[in-house]
Parts: C-alpha cells; structure tokens; sequence
C-alpha cells in the first residue's frame, strides 16, 4: 500500500513502487488533468508539482512520490483562480490545450521563484515544454501578465 | 406516423434533453442545394431527417450541437458566436455540446479542409435568426401589437413603446407550433455585435484546470487498458509471438493477435490488455513478436528522393491542369530555369497520442475518443463488424490536436477489435513511440519546376509533382492526377501567366501517408513560391513587384498593399534579408514576409514573421490569429527542424528527442493581420502555414544568396 498527498488529500493505493506517478494519477486516482505526452521527460505535459518543484511525473516513481506532498493541475487553485490560470484565459492561450495542464505548472514554479521573469527567463524556465499547436507566443505574454496579477494581488492583500 | 416528431424524439434521446422546447434544425433536401429550416415540432411530415443543431428550451437556455470536432481550431468558440449573434442571445447562455456520428443527421461531419465555419456559417445565420423571429412573432401576437414594434435583445424580446419584455423562455412553447418563416433578414455586417469582435474562448477555463475531457481522459467502469505492438515496417503480418514474459507482469489479464483496418489494407499487432495503462505498457516491452513482412519493400529515404527525381527528368506524368502551351515555349526559349525541390515526409504528433476507448456490446458498440471524422468511423466500424449504423454509437471528445492523423478510422476499429475480445469497455493508448513510427505521415515530394523569361517578362511554368498520393489509400483513382497537385498556388496567376502546367508523376511506396495540416499545400508551397522568387531574380524584378505584376485581382492587389505597408518591405536595409510568398489554402489566402539577420554569432536570425490572412467574411479575429501564429510554428518546425525519415523499411524516429519540436526558445516575434471584407468566409486553421517556409527560404536567399531547395535544413547551419 502506498500513500500519497495529492492537493492536500491522502490517497493509499495498490501498485507497484516503479510505476510512474503519471500513471497513477490517471489510472488508479482518477486525476486526469495531467497528461501524457512522451514518457520520456520530453515535452513536459505531466509536469505537477512534488514538494513544490516541477517533475515529470511520467518518469517520477510512485517509491519517490509517497509521502511527498504533490500538488497536481487539479490542486493549482480552488476556483480556476491562480494568476496564471487567469492571464491563460485573458490572452486565450491554449488551442487544442492538452499541453497546457503542464505548461501551468511549470509556469507556477517560475511565477513563484521570480515574480518578475524577463523573456529570457520565461524561456529558460519554459524550453521543457512542447506545445505541438504553437501558442509559445501567447504562453509568454500570459507569464507576463500573470506576474502584474500577482503582484496586484499582494498589493491587495 | 409523423417522420418529424420521430426525429424530434430521437433528437431530444440521443441529446439527453427533455421537456417542451424550440427545436430547430436545417437539413439539405436531396433536390436543392440550399439547406432547409425546419421546425421539429411543426406538423409538416415530409420523409426527412433532421441535421438538429439548436435547442431553447423554458428556462431560454440554449443548446447547440457542434457536428465538428474541437482541436484546437476554435470551432466551440465560433460556432456558438455565430450563433448568439442572429438569435440575440447572450454567449453566455449557450451551451455547446458535441454531437455524435450521424451522417444523416448532420451532413459531413469530418473536421478537414478547414470547413466548419466556411462550410456551415450561412446556414447558422438564418437558422438562429430564424429562430429569433419565430420568438418575436409570438410576442407580437401575445401582446397584439406589430411585429415591427418589437425587438430581440439578451435572450428577451422587447416592446418598444411599452418597454413590456418577455423572456425567451416563456416564448418557446408557442413558437415551437409555429410554421418556419421563409425568409428572414440577417444583420449587416456592420450591426455585428459579437461576430468579427474578439471574445475569448468559452473553452479556455476547461483547458487551464484540467477539466476538459480528451480522448485519453475517458474513463467508463470496468474499462480496461491496452498497448499493442505492430509491425515496425508498417505492413504484414503476425508469424508468431511469446507472451509468457507479458504475462509475468503485474496487471497484464491478456495478451492477443488483433487486426486493424489501415484505409484499404490490413495491418496486425498483438495486443496487450491490462488493468493500467502503465502495465499494458510494460507488458508491450516484455513481447517477443515474429513478423512476416512479405512483400514490403525495405525502403529508405535516399532511394525515395532518387526515384523521385529521377522520374521527374524522364516523365511528364498526368496533368492536373494546363493552359496554353509550356513545353513549345520552354524549348524555344533564350532564358529558362530549371530546378528541383524537395520535401521531407512529416508526422502529426499530435501532443495528445492516437487513443480510443470502445465499447463492443455484442450487439453494438460505442466508441469515445479523439476523433476528426465521427461518421466515418461509424461507416467502417459498421461494415467491418456488420452492424447496422445506428449500432454504432460514435462519440467525440476534445482533441488534443488533429492535424489530419485523427480523421482516420484505424485506431477506432483497432479498439473496437480489442473490446470485442475483452467482452469489456477498453482503452487503446498508443505510445508516444508508436504514434512516431507508425504513420501515416505526411509524404515526402519532389518537385521539378520550369520557366521561360523572355524581355523580363515570364511566359512560361511548368511544374511536375513526384509524391504519394493520399487519395490512393482511399477511394482515388490511378488514372488520374492527384487533385491537389496545384493546389497552393493562387487563381490570378492563370489569368495573367498563359502558359502554365502542373502536372503529377505518380510515384507510390508502401508507406502509409495522409493528410497534414494544410495537406498539399504545405509542401506545393515551398516549392512553387520558392520558385517564384527563383523567376523574379531570373527577371531582375523585385519579388514582391513581381507578385504585384501577375496578381492583377483586386484581393491579391489589397493583400499586398497590406504585406508592403505592415513590413516596410520598400524601406528595407543593407544587412536585412527579406523574403515574401504569397499561397492559397482552403478558399483562404495568406500573405508571409519574413525578415532575417545574422545574429552576432554569426548565425542567421529570423528578426519578425508578418502574416496577412484574407479569410474573406469571419468569426472571431481573436482566434484567427491564434491559428496563424500556431500554423507558423508548426511550419517552422517542419522547415528546419524535424522530418521522418526510414532506413531499411524502418522508421528512424521514435519520440521527441530524435523528432524534436520547435520551443518556446526557438519563436520569432509574429505579427498577423486580417483582411477586412464581405467575401465568402474562407478556412482559418490551416491556410497560415504554407507561406512561411519560402518566405524564410526566400529571405535567407536575400541576406544570403543562398538559395534552400529542400528542407528541413539546419537554420544554425546557414
């Protein structure tokens, strides 16, 4: 039996230790937000959040992920309300939009790291992910609107 | 019995409503070519079937049934703007569902061509403003007043004198017995309140919390998960396989030989059926599978691009099209150029891999996934199992990209096999490996071009194609020319350029091929705008004065004074590279000027990509944008950085890092800008792609004077 905090809720379930995260999400969890694209730690599109940092869930082992605190699209904010899950919708950023649970949470960690990412820094922060339909253009002015959300949002608070 | 009231009741199962409501559908009668409205609850009972399409039910709330697939390309966002406009509705208050496969229903529902919008927005327009004044006339009657007295405004028609409203909601029992009006007033363009303006898109907020629904999201109780392993070359069959290692991991419940439709041929793997999808998987990597692959040419790339050329030296193949007379003018004349391009076979990768789930019954079955074509699927999965059509039950979910691969009935029928087997629900994923090495693909094309210049002036082209004909794999007939040999390659061109030929040398391999986003133009235009630009040099005239010069229409002329004005094509520097192609896709034309620099690493640099859409009559500007920004990445990656190559009847490519994908790090700055006017809407997600590969081409020709004939190329390497 295996536990994992996923969105701050406990989940035990039965699986082998070397299976990647991604595929427990999806299968025996039923969080299909995250998305499978490669297998291969390529294209990002399974990017959630363990302890915080960006992995590749697809290559994350359950035996590493247990007992860690994983945050995954579903678990990015309550009510589609994170600065960036705004900006996305603000600019229209996704077109087909499989890859954009992970492009998100990729996005988050950057936000998070530097509040104030010049483009060069939304590119380094967001070479790890492919999107085939090529909203790269709409995805860095997202970034750059979301970190002005942001920062009105502290300002607010 | 009523025919109308047994498609309304139909309508209303199949669509999960309910209750007294105002149904409208059109269909097309067989006699004429102007669709029909039609009121499901009137009394009429002609012998038709319905192409249902929208639903107000007493609370106003309104449903509409999207017959196309949503791949990105925007069709939930500008069907229902199309339709809120003429109802006068808010978009808020429509709700868009997909519709299931039924081609008596809906007419064509495959999702290709770029033709929702072109295909269907007129009879959107008079539908829902059909609808609108069916509810006014309600209103007027109930308050006995003229109809012109009164007005449809958010979902409410208004008296206007008296400022007396009635909500839609409260209309539509009454309306629903009304008889369609004959003919109706659409809006001018300039009243346009939600038509042509921005709106964002109503599927966002699914997209950005994991919520929407794709193909590999579909989830049914008991469902189980399958990988199978197929012939890596692409063709044959199963000599035989050891499944006792598959077997041994954990999840694994079968493993089985399973045949699937590939168009017109069969093709054979072994399945793998788990209980994950991560055990399916493990259990694909422990079978050991024999094939026997009689009769398959072990083919490779260098030998393709050989036979290519070689037979455009010594074959003038089948015209697709020719006027005057090319060849008496090629031979006699003083200044001709002569030269051969060539482009690289291509996979769709999708970010979403090919999957289905279906659902064999005994006797049905039901099938959900990513799927372009929902009643082609049902026409095989029909014939092949020898159920009746409406057995087979064929419902889409968001795609995570198309791109063409998904307009295919192989990976629903191999699903469909698999349930069987199982007698239970079933998940097929394909693996990213799969989905790179398996096709069908793109395919690579040679292309042989020809012109004579006399006083400046061109008097002659001729172009011959050598490629695989997608048709083939279909219905296409061998006898004839590929149609879409010259297709890319703009109309005016025919009027001001006498002498013109395309023509197709047939060329066939065993390599499965398809449509790619643009399909023919995307590699046509490479080459014969590359072409042009190889002629204007051979003229000594400036290549977009020579664009000038041969497109003499009036839409050609206002593109160009668009490209000149947004890129200072005229204000052009010394250490500036320039390039410009014009190409037509899909009843679209685009217009790309790309300009390039070395950087100071002395690699080339591509400075700004400006895109001018003339998509005639148009939705929504936002979304138009979108797609030419995607189409241009999509373009760029397929020009300098990814293609498919195949060594001894094997695919070389296998995931993306030997299929690499353009980056965030590897985009130009994009500007687009679409043409204003009423003509006859045209695509929008697929026609910005083909220019931009010879306008880069083009341009690095221009900084460089090195001319790229075939692609991909290393852009670093120049």
């Amino acid at each position: 039996m295996i536990t994992l905090t996923i969105n701050q809720q406990p989940y035990q379930i039965e699986a082998d230790p070397d299976m990647p995260l991604l595929w427990a999400l999806r299968d025996l969890i039923g969080l299909t937000g995250t998305k499978y694209g490669c297998g291969v730690a390529q294209c990002g599109a399974c990017v959630v959040h363990l302890n915080g940092e960006a992995v590749r869930s697809c290559v994350t082992k359950l035996s590493r992920a247990a007992g860690q605190k994983i945050v995954t699209i579903e678990g990015l904010s309550k009510n589609n309300d994170h600065p960036l899950q705004l900006a996305w919708n603000e600019v229209s950023v996704p077109q087909c939009g499989y890859c954009h649970s992970g492009q998100l949470m990729s996005a988050a960690v950057l936000l998070r790291e530097n509040p104030n990412p010049t483009d060069q820094d939304i590119d380094n922060a967001m070479a790890g992910n492919i999107c085939r339909c090529g909203t790269y253009p709409r995805i860095r002015k997202a970034i750059h609107l979301a970190a002005e959300l942001q920062k009105k949002e502290g300002e607010a608070k | 019995m009523n025919t109308n009231q047994v498609s309304r009741r139909d309508f209303l199962r199949v669509s999960g409503l309910a209750g007294t409501a105002l149904c409208l559908g059109f269909y097309f009668p067989s006699s004429a070519k102007e669709a029909e409205i039609i009121n499901t609850t009137g009394t009429a009972s002609s012998e038709i079937e319905l192409n249902a399409w929208i639903h107000i039910d007493t609370n106003g709330k309104v449903t509409i049934f999207n017959h196309r697939a949503e791949m990105g390309q925007g069709s939930f966002q500008s069907v229902p703007q199309i339709i809120a406009e003429e109802l006068e509705v808010d978009l808020k208050d429509v709700n868009i569902v997909f519709a299931q496969g039924n081609r008596e229903k809906y007419g064509n529902q495959v999702t290709g061509g770029s033709s929702t919008i072109r295909s269907s927005y007129k009879n959107l327009l008079k539908l829902s403003a059909t609808a609108r004044v069916m509810l006014i006339s309600v209103a007027a009657q109930k308050w006995a007043v003229s109809l012109a007295d009164c007005y449809a405004a958010s979902g409410h028609v208004f008296h206007k004198t008296s400022g007396n409203k009635f909500h839609y909601g409260e209309l539509v029992v009454d309306a629903s017995k009304l008889a369609t009006p004959k003919e109706v007033i659409l809006k001018k363009t300039s009243e346009y309140k939600l038509i042509r303006k921005p709106l964002l898109r109503q599927d966002t907020p699914l997209k950005t919390n994991g919520t929407a629904i794709f193909g590999l999201d579909k989830k049914l109780p008991g469902m189980l998960y399958a990988t199978v392993e197929r012939n890596p070359r692409l063709r044959g069959v199963v000599k035989s396989f050891d499944a006792s290692a598959a077997l041994k991991v954990p999840g694994v419940i079968k493993v089985f030989k399973v045949r699937m439709g590939v168009f017109k041929t069969f093709r054979e793997g072994v399945a793998v059926v788990a209980n994950s999808t991560w055990a399916a998987m493990q259990g694909k990597k422990a079978l050991k599978v024999a094939w026997d692959d009689t009769g398959f040419e072990h083919i490779n790339t260098a030998d393709i691009y050989k036979r290519q050329q070689d037979s455009l030296q010594t074959q003038e193949g089948l015209f697709a099209k020719k006027q005057g007379e090319p060849d008496a003018i090629l031979k006699q004349a003083e200044k001709t150029v002569d030269v051969v391009y060539q482009t690289p076979y291509q996979s769709h990768s999708c970010m979403e891999p090919v999957n289905c789930v279906a659902h064999y019954q005994g006797d049905k079955v039901e099938i959900w996934g990513p799927i372009q074509a929902p009643e082609w699927v049902q026409d095989y999965i029909s014939e092949q199992l020898g159920l009746a059509k409406e057995k087979v039950i064929v419902n889409m979910t968001f795609l995570g990209g198309g791109f063409g691969r998904k307009a295919f009935m192989d990976y629903p029928h191999e699903a469909t096999m698999i349930s069987k087997e199982m007698s239970a629900p079933v998940q097929v994923v394909w693996t990213r490996e799969d989905d790179a090495t398996q096709g069908p693909y793109r395919p690579g094309i040679s292309y042989r071009c020809q012109g004579a210049i006399k006083d400046g002036e061109i008097t002659a082209l001729k172009f011959r194609m050598a490629g695989q004909n997608n048709d083939h794999w279909r219905a296409g007939k061998t006898d004839q020319a590929n149609r879409s040999t010259a297709e890319g390659f703009l109309k005016p061109y025919y009027d001001s350029i006498k002498n013109i030929s395309f023509a197709e040398v047939q060329f066939e391999t065993p390599i499965p091929t398809m449509w790619w986003r643009s399909v023919y133009a995307s590699t046509n235009g490479f080459a014969y705008e590359s072409f042009l630009d190889e002629i204007a040099l051979a003229a000594g005239k400036d290549p977009l004065a020579l664009r000038r010069q041969y497109l003499q229409e009036e839409r050609s002329q206002l593109l160009i004074d668009k490209m000149e004005a947004v890129s200072g094509w005229k204000q052009r520097k010394k250490n500036e590279g320039f390039g410009v192609a014009i190409t037509e896709c899909f009843a679209s034309t685009v217009g790309q000027i790309v300009k390039v620099s070395r950087a100071e690493n002395g690699k080339i640099k591509i400075d700004q990509v400006w895109a001018v859409m003339d998509c005639g009559w148009y939705v929504n500007p936002d979304i138009i944008k979108a797609q030419v920004e995607g189409s241009i990445v999509m373009a760029l990656g397929a020009a300098t950085i990814h293609e498919i190559t195949f060594k001894d009847g094997l695919v070389e490519q296998s995931n993306f890092y030997n299929y690499k994908m353009p980056r965030i790090t590897d985009i130009p700055p994009i500007e687009v800008y679409i043409m204003e006017n009423e003509a006859n809407a045209g695509g929008v997600g697929e026609p910005g792609l083909p220019a931009f590969a010879p306008a880069l081409t083009n341009a690095i020709f221009d900084l460089t004077g090195k001319r790229i004939r075939k692609l991909p190329f290393d852009l670093s390497a120049v």
